[in-house]
């Protein structure tokens, strides 16, 4: 299949040497890198304000200086205490007289007793599990549907887009929905953490509307080549959507991740538990981890550090990938915003 | 094989802008060709068959998990018993049948009605305090014109939208809890009792300020596309004009935004009877139900932990029915507008 390959390449190619070519437009553009000698301004800096526009009034910048800082302070100091609270010594803990604003001491022992067996330990193996197979399953599932529906007028087109259209508008309700969960024997088994949360119709048009921007000439001469429907989404259509998948992956992911509701409900054994159903026992109703409570009552261990780093635990993986798709999402909420 | 000599259907939708709704390509045909399209049914199904088959796991599991229940609503007209069989279906069909008993017992008890003047209250007061704020956020993210200051304060605003609820609610409880930071230093200088995670007075402001930490962020995002697709060719003739900065946003930002807030509104009003249901639920026991109950969480009461399903169902039922009835309306009311709305007249 090297000729598709070629193909798939070529179409890359082409779409890195458009946006070189729209960079270099820029570059031209841009007044202050005519001088030969100046060296290129910072990514800090700020681009040269069109020559219409008044200048900015001085209370005017520092207004919107202050409301900026403010948003981004009320995001990130209460978890600047939790990670920070995470990592101090009982004794530094102690002397605060419960959360510490500003470390004095760094230890790992709370995430080293958590994560040395026991309750969370496994529940957190339970989250890192049912987030890999569920994204895995939805991720397939949504991409499949979406390559399906992606060909206006072919067979039963309408009618599929319109049984997935019509869930977006109604839901069958809580109570319908747990007790066919517990009619077809899901209770008690993960299945019940996926099966019933694992299609969803915005993903997948998001999805859709990626693959339908995708040049129709590129997959006629890929069919032309003798390639079928299923070499097409996996050689072609795919690779060149890379971006999107990466964030309908993370979407699923998050989504599996952060669950615990119908963990409550269908999940009895508290062994089987996640991570985010582990974090209400410990964090919000405060009780102590099986298997640490000896050591937090003797004192060894701070009860604050233990929750603190539960919590860092469960909000960790979001804070780390979230960021590495952050500049996809402007396209992906965009099209879903227009075509769903 | 057969395909080539059936013309593809992506032949025919050149234009891949086209929205899916009006995606039958028989209505631009010339009337002839949609005999030649009976006829040719076995051999579409032939060179489709690869794309039907490739939509059947999301048809099924939406079959198996969003229509099959609704059937399941029926259990609302019952007295279902779980326990008249050991399977669930069977023991639907084995329950009594009531009619509409359920529905007069939901609306003769009291605790509905306050579930329901809590739903209303906190829809308001999200609308009111919560709707404006990614608005307020888009103009001031786009004002700022440094490409990385702007980057860094957009991945903040987004990060909380990734938590779980469950996260953002024990992180207020670090925040303005008892044992949080604000009651531990109002403690060392001597004032005790500072909570706000248990106030029922105040928990409705507090639910509104989770909701705006967790999710004003993301809302933005809807309005910087917008915003980013105003041509600046239109600023430039309105400052040559001598429309100064207000004027600017006044004329020309914000007529850019209206289909966009009209269309968040009418999806707004038409959901408004969901009003974050596992934030309360998580706050349910911590704050009590006075403050903290409403349509969702009374359904989740009486069914799950109550396991009086048929009643639970037709609360369900009945909020269900509200909500599609105002999806309608508003829908209505922005044509009436002239906006655009969620689906077209």
């Amino acid at each position: 299949m090297s000729a598709l390959a070629d193909k798939t390449a070529k179409a890359r190619a082409d779409m890195a040497a458009k946006t070189a070519k729209a960079d270099k437009a820029a570059e031209t553009a841009d007044p202050a890198d005519r001088r030969p000698a100046a060296r290129k301004p910072g990514r800090w800096a700020a681009p040269p304000r069109p020559v219409w526009e008044e200048e900015p009034a001085k209370a005017g910048l520092a207004g919107k200086g202050v409301a900026l800082g403010f948003a981004c302070f009320a995001i990130l100091f209460p978890l600047w205490i939790v990670v920070v609270t995470s990592l101090q010594t009982k004794k530094t803990i102690d002397e605060a007289g419960g959360l510490v604003v500003v470390p004095r001491s760094i230890t790992f022992v709370a995430y080293q007793e958590l994560l040395g067996g026991g309750q969370v330990q496994r529940a957190a193996l339970v989250s890192v599990g049912v987030t890999l197979v569920g994204t895995l399953f939805s991720m397939t599932v949504s991409v499949l549907c979406a390559y399906g529906l992606s060909r206006t007028g072919s067979l039963g087109h309408r009618w599929i887009l319109m049984t997935l259209l019509a869930t977006m508008f109604f839901g069958a309700g809580l109570i319908p929905t747990y007790l066919l969960v517990q009619a077809l024997g899901l209770t008690d088994t993960y299945l019940a953490l996926i099966l019933p949360s694992a299609v969803s119709v915005f993903n997948i048009l998001v999805l859709r509307s990626f693959f339908m921007g995708i040049s129709p000439e590129l997959i006629d001469s890929a069919r032309i080549d003798g390639a079928g429907d299923w070499r097409i989404l996996w050689k072609i259509v795919m690779p060149l959507s890379r971006a999107v998948l990466a964030v309908i992956a993370l979407f699923y992911a998050v989504g599996y991740w952060s669950a615990w509701f119908n963990a409550s409900i269908y999940l009895t054994d508290q062994d089987m538990m996640p991570l985010q159903n582990v974090m209400i026992q410990l964090v919000q109703k405060q009780e102590r981890p099986v298997g640490l409570a000896a050591q937090i009552n003797t004192g060894q261990l701070s009860p604050l550090a233990v929750q603190m780093a539960v919590m860092v635990m469960a909000l960790l993986p979001v804070a780390v990938l979230s960021p590495f798709v952050q500049k996809h999402f402007k396209k992906g909420m965009l099209t879903g915003a227009i075509k769903g | 094989m057969s395909h080539s000599t059936v013309p593809r259907p992506g032949a025919e939708a050149k234009t891949p802008d086209r929205p899916p709704a009006s995606g039958d390509a028989a209505r631009s045909r010339p009337p002839g060709e949609k005999h030649v399209r009976r006829l040719n049914l076995r051999l579409r199904f032939r060179r489709d068959r690869t794309l039907i088959l490739m939509t059947l796991p999301a048809v099924l599991l939406l079959l198996v998990f969003n229509y099959i229940p609704i059937l399941g609503n029926v259990v609302a007209f019952q007295d279902y018993d779980p326990y008249l069989s050991d399977n669930g279906f069977v023991a639907m069909l084995e329950s009594p049948w009531v009619g509409l008993e359920q529905f007069e017992r939901i609306f003769a008890d009291s605790a509905f009605w306050h579930a329901v003047r809590n739903t209303f209250v906190l829809f308001f007061l999200q609308l009111v305090l919560f709707f404006p704020v990614p608005i307020l956020l888009a103009l001031l993210i786009n004002s700022v014109v440094r490409p990385r200051v702007r980057a860094v304060a957009q991945a903040v605003m987004y990060l909380p939208h990734f938590f779980s609820w469950v996260l953002v609610v024990t992180v207020f409880m670090q925040i303005f809890g008892g044992a949080g930071i604000i009651a531990q230093t109002l403690r060392q200088h001597g004032v005790d009792g500072f909570d706000l995670m248990t106030n029922p007075e105040t928990f409705k402001y507090l639910v509104t300020v989770e909701m705006i930490w967790k999710d004003a962020g993301w809302g933005i995002i809807v309005f910087l596309a917008a915003l980013s697709s105003v041509s600046h060719d239109l600023y430039e003739a309105a400052a040559m004009d001598g429309a100064g900065r207000w004027r600017r946003m006044w004329h020309i930002t914000l007529p850019a935004l209206r289909p966009v807030i009209a269309l968040l509104l009418v999806l707004r009003v038409g959901d408004a009877l969901t009003v974050g249901f596992e934030q309360l639920l998580l706050q349910r026991s911590a704050v009590g139900v006075d403050a903290s109950e409403v349509l969702d969480t009374y359904v989740w009461w009486n069914g799950i932990r109550n396991q009086d399903f048929s009643y639970a169902a037709a609360a369900g039922l009945i909020k269900g029915m509200v909500g599609v009835a105002l999806v309608l309306v508003a829908n209505k009311v922005a044509h009436l507008m002239g906006e655009q709305g969620v689906y077209k007249k």
